[in-house]
Parts: structure tokens; C-alpha cells; sequence
């Protein structure tokens, strides 16, 4: 791996500041609705570390459901089309359901997956199932 | 990338691409052009009269907390005088209602308003938890519909109230309008994208003020407001019809995010296209109809009945105009019924009360009695040793109290 200074950013599922967290998607990550995850500094071809290599990363290191589906595939508008890449499905049964917003704005705004990760960064994935 | 300036103020950095027009709006002008909106949409159609009181149906997920926040700000702002107040139907479904419902407790506080539960267990003697065990949890929508819709009625007419928004959003309607255009039901689709649904089988007013709004927008009005909802689907899961649409129309916003209001406007217009009588007579089946109406994401809708419904209503409509016809050709003395005006009579319900329970309705037995009268007959062994006549009894007295006590509240 090349070097790279470490990236510190802060995680957080269905932000409701001050409030329980009540079954949104934190559910899947340990019911613990905010996390403190650092990044390498770079990915393995050099290049700055990007949103593409956060979501996989979530996966493997942070979610504690065996769900996958629940937060990159099936339920998810924009994250899906990074599936796509990563797992060579073609999964056409992809149900929008999480909005990605970095430092509060919606992640289209910011490059999507190729967004280049700042130290401090916060990203914030909000669920907008059905319910209400 | 370098951050984008917001379209409005052009300062503020942009932090919200609109689905319907893709500009980029920054929190604050966000905030204020989703409010905004709405208010042009109540003030547009007329939606309330100052001093209304009005009770907003609320379930603790983000489309009526969304609702009530935002009615609750303009009402402030513009000075509607309404008197808003949150009404709120228990299902009985532990686990998910249970929680909900604390946040309505919350959101009671937060924004200053009355809070009324009417549960189904209260109402019906049967909670949803119990209905999914006795009937699995196929077509268990149904029921829930059914009991919902009456249950916000006499929720409100407890509370001496005549009027119930819902936070139905535009996908909600879109959905409706691409169930009811698949399943060839005009007169529903009609209803469906109406603003105010006068219910065939109350006096109470149903309206949607966030029909025009984009559930992603409500999520980020939610979210940038840092309003307290609940998220979560209902353990149950909608029924596949439904799920399919909705999947459709989520399928449609990704390739063209303003198809949403597109299916929206189209489905007023083809509402324009459905002629009165048809409209009425479909409203006066009564409570079926009515019930159906409930739209959103744990709908009471499976299309079972409505091909039918639609193809019934058609036949009639021939066989009027015919049979007038036929009148003219045979000369019959005026004022004397035909046999064919004698059918048009039959098809013209006039609203009644429920045999059962009272409740307004245009058939002999109201729907939800029809439901429960089917639960009760299948009740587990132990229960049937009482005699399904007298449990009849006991759920519908129980009805009947909460009519009289609703009745009470009213006058």
C-alpha cells in the first residue's frame, strides 16, 4: 500500500442528533449510530481514498449484520451502482432506500463514489424506508 | 470538488439537488422553498378555513412528522388559524408500533399539540398482532386498512373533529396512480389523486397537503430540520402489488427524477377524464371503497375486487343508457320506474348506519364488521367455547361503546 497520512472520518446512520436511535439502519452496525473510522491515506493503487473504497470497507469492517443487501445492494438508490462494479451482479431489484450525504450534503453534489476523503470528513447515510 | 453555490441565494454552499428540477439549493433556501411550497399548495386548493380544526394523522415516521412540522410552521407564519392537534392509530404490532409511538409522544411535546391513540385492540378486540396470527400474514394489508381508515374517523369524531390530514407524499400518490392505471381502475385512480377525499362513508374530510412533495425531499427536510421520526418498515410486508409499483416508480425517479410529479399530473388529468356518475357510484360502494382509498405504503389495495368493480359499473352505465333509450321508444308514462331505472335505484346506495357497530355505512354490515365477523368465527378453541355468537356480541358492544363515547365527545 502506498503511504499516505491516516484518515480519520466520522460514520453515522440515520442522524437524529440527541435522540435514541429508533430501527433505522444503525441496526445493522452494531446499533451503534455513529463511528470513528480511519482510512488509509491512499487505496492500493495510489490514488487518495475516495467514498468507492469507504462503502466495501463498511461492510467488511463495521457491519455486524450478515445483511449485506440491506445497505449496499437491495436498498440502496446510489450505492447500488457501486455494487454493480464491485460484485458483478447485475441486480436489478435494487430498492432506492438510503440517501448519502457528505458533511450534509447530498453526496451528487460531491463527486459521488469518487469524492476524495478529507480528514474530519463526516458522512452521514440516511434511510428513507417506507413508513410514515 | 469546489464546493456548489446555492441556485437561490447564490451564497450559501449547496447542499440539496431538488429531484423535480435538479437545482442545487443550499439548507436554508431548502428549508424555505419545501415550506413554501406546501403553503402554495394548501392555499392553491383551499385546503382549510381559519379557525379549522384539524387533526393530523400521525404514525412517528417522517412523513407526518414532516406534516406536522411544517403545518405547524405555517401556520405561525401566514396565520391560518387552525387548531392542529395529532391523532394516532396503535395497530397493535409489537415492536414496531410500539416505538413509533413513543416518538408521537415525543413529537406531541416537541410541537406543542394534543395527542389522541385509539387502538385497534380498544376498537376492534383484535390487534394486528393477533389478526397476522389467526390469518398469516398474506392479505393481512387488508385488514389493517380497512381498520385503519375507520379507526382515524372515529378517532376524530372522538375528538369532535372533521377534518384528518395525511402525510401521503408524491410517490405515494404516483404509486396509487400506477396501481389503479394497471388494474384498470379509473374511478380509483380518480380519488387517489384527488387532494380531498370526502370519504363515502363519513362526514369526516381527508386531505394529503404533501402530495406534491418528493419523499426524498421529506427525508432531507427531516433530516436538515433535525426533526425526531421513526424509521422503520412495517414487520409486515406490503403486499406484492403494491411493492412492485412502487418499485416501478423508484425505478422511473433514477432515469428521470421529475417522472414523480409527471404520473402525478397526469393522474389528475385522467381524474378530469372520469365522468361524474362513474366517480359518485364508485364513492357510494361504500365503505370498501372508501377504505381502499387509504393510500401509502401499508395500503389496503390488492386488486382483487376492482377489474370487476370497474367492469360492473361500466355495464351499468350502458345498460342506463340504453334503458333511457328504450324509455323514449315505448313511451312510458313519466314518473313510473322502468325496470332498468328500477336497477339504477338498486346500484344508488344511500348511506346508513352498520347493523353491527353504527358506524356510517352503505352496506347492511360495514366492511370492518364483515372482517371481524370472519376473525371471531376462527377464533383458536378456547375462545370458540364461549359461542361465536356471543363474541360477535362482544366486539361489536365494544364497538358501540366507542361509537357512543365518540358520539358523547361530538355533541
Amino acid at each position: 500500500m502506498a503511504a499516505g497520512a491516516s484518515i480519520p472520518i466520522i460514520v453515522e446512520f440515520t442522524y437524529r442528533p440527541g435522540f435514541p436511535p429508533f430501527g433505522g439502519l444503525e441496526l445493522l452496525f452494531g446499533n451503534e449510530r455513529k463511528h470513528k473510522v480511519t482510512l488509509p491515506g491512499s487505496m492500493e493503487d495510489g490514488s487518495p481514498t475516495n467514498i468507492a473504497y469507504l462503502l466495501p470497507y463498511l461492510v467488511d469492517n463495521l457491519m455486524q449484520d450478515q445483511r449485506k443487501e440491506m445497505f449496499i445492494m437491495e436498498d440502496n438508490v446510489y450505492v447500488g451502482q457501486i455494487c454493480l462494479a464491485m460484485h458483478e451482479t447485475n441486480n436489478h431489484d435494487s430498492r432506492p432506500g438510503i440517501l448519502v450525504l457528505i458533511n450534509d450534503a447530498d453526496w451528487e453534489l460531491e463527486g459521488e463514489e469518487k469524492y476524495e476523503l478529507q480528514p474530519g470528513d463526516n458522512i452521514v447515510f440516511v434511510s428513507t424506508l417506507h413508513g410514515g | 470538488m469546489a464546493p456548489t453555490a446555492c441556485f437561490n441565494c447564490k451564497e450559501a454552499r449547496a447542499v440539496i439537488i431538488r429531484p423535480k428540477n435538479r437545482h442545487k439549493l443550499c439548507r436554508a433556501c431548502f428549508l424555505e422553498v419545501f415550506e413554501t411550497e406546501v403553503h402554495e399548495t394548501i392555499t392553491g386548493t383551499k385546503l382549510f378555513y381559519p379557525g379549522e380544526r384539524v387533526a393530523i394523522g400521525a404514525s412517528g415516521g417522517k412523513d407526518s412528522t414532516v406534516l406536522a412540522a411544517v403545518l405547524k410552521t405555517l401556520n405561525e407564519r401566514y396565520g391560518y388559524g387552525l387548531d392542529l392537534c395529532l391523532l394516532s392509530i396503535d395497530e397493535g404490532i409489537r415492536g414496531y408500533r410500539d416505538d413509533s409511538l413513543e416518538t408521537v409522544k415525543r413529537n406531541a411535546v416537541q410541537y406543542d399539540m394534543p395527542l389522541e391513540i385509539l387502538g385497534y385492540g380498544e376498537l376492534y378486540g383484535w390487534t394486528m398482532d393477533q389478526v397476522v396470527a389467526q390469518i398469516g400474514k398474506k392479505g393481512n394489508c387488508t385488514y389493517c386498512g380497512v381498520f385503519r381508515r375507520q379507526a382515524l374517523d372515529r378517532g376524530a369524531a372522538k375528538l369532535g373533529i372533521k377534518h384528518v390530514v395525511t402525510g401521503h407524499n408524491a410517490d405515494d400518490v404516483a404509486e396509487t396512480v400506477m396501481m389503479n392505471l394497471l388494474r384498470a381502475d379509473l374511478p380509483r385512480l380518480s380519488r387517489g389523486t384527488s387532494i380531498v377525499t370526502a370519504s363515502g362513508a363519513s362526514d369526516i374530510k381527508r386531505s394529503k397537503p404533501l402530495k406534491y412533495a418528493y419523499e426524498k425531499e421529506i427525508v432531507l427536510y427531516a433530516h436538515h430540520r433535525q426533526l425526531d421520526y421513526f424509521s422503520t418498515e412495517c414487520i409486515y410486508s406490503p403486499e406484492a402489488f403494491r411493492g412492485s409499483a412502487r418499485t416501478l416508480i423508484k425505478d422511473l425517479e433514477k432515469i428521470r427524477p421529475s417522472s414523480i410529479l409527471d404520473i402525478v399530473k397526469s393522474g389528475e388529468d385522467m381524474a378530469a377524464l372520469v365522468p361524474r356518475d362513474v366517480n359518485q357510484a364508485g364513492n357510494k360502494c361504500g365503505s370498501t371503497v372508501a377504505a381502499d382509498d387509504d393510500i401509502g405504503g401499508c395500503g389496503s389495495q390488492n386488486g382483487r375486487s376492482s377489474g370487476g368493480e370497474m367492469a360492473a359499473m361500466e355495464k351499468t352505465l350502458v345498460e342506463n343508457e340504453s334503458a333511457e333509450s328504450r324509455e323514449t321508444e315505448i313511451k312510458l308514462p313519466k314518473g313510473r320506474p322502468s325496470n332498468a331505472s328500477q336497477q339504477k335505484g338498486v346500484k344508488k346506495q344511500t348511506l346508513g348506519h352498520c347493523e353491527r357497530c353504527g358506524y356510517i355505512s352503505s352496506q347492511r354490515i360495514c366492511k370492518a364488521c364483515n372482517l371481524l365477523d370472519g376473525l371471531n368465527r376462527n377464533r383458536p378453541k378456547t375462545a370458540i367455547e364461549v359461542s361465536v355468537n356471543l363474541e360477535d356480541e362482544e366486539t361489536s358492544s365494544a364497538l358501540l361503546k366507542q361509537m357512543e363515547r365518540a358520539q358523547l365527545t361530538n355533541g
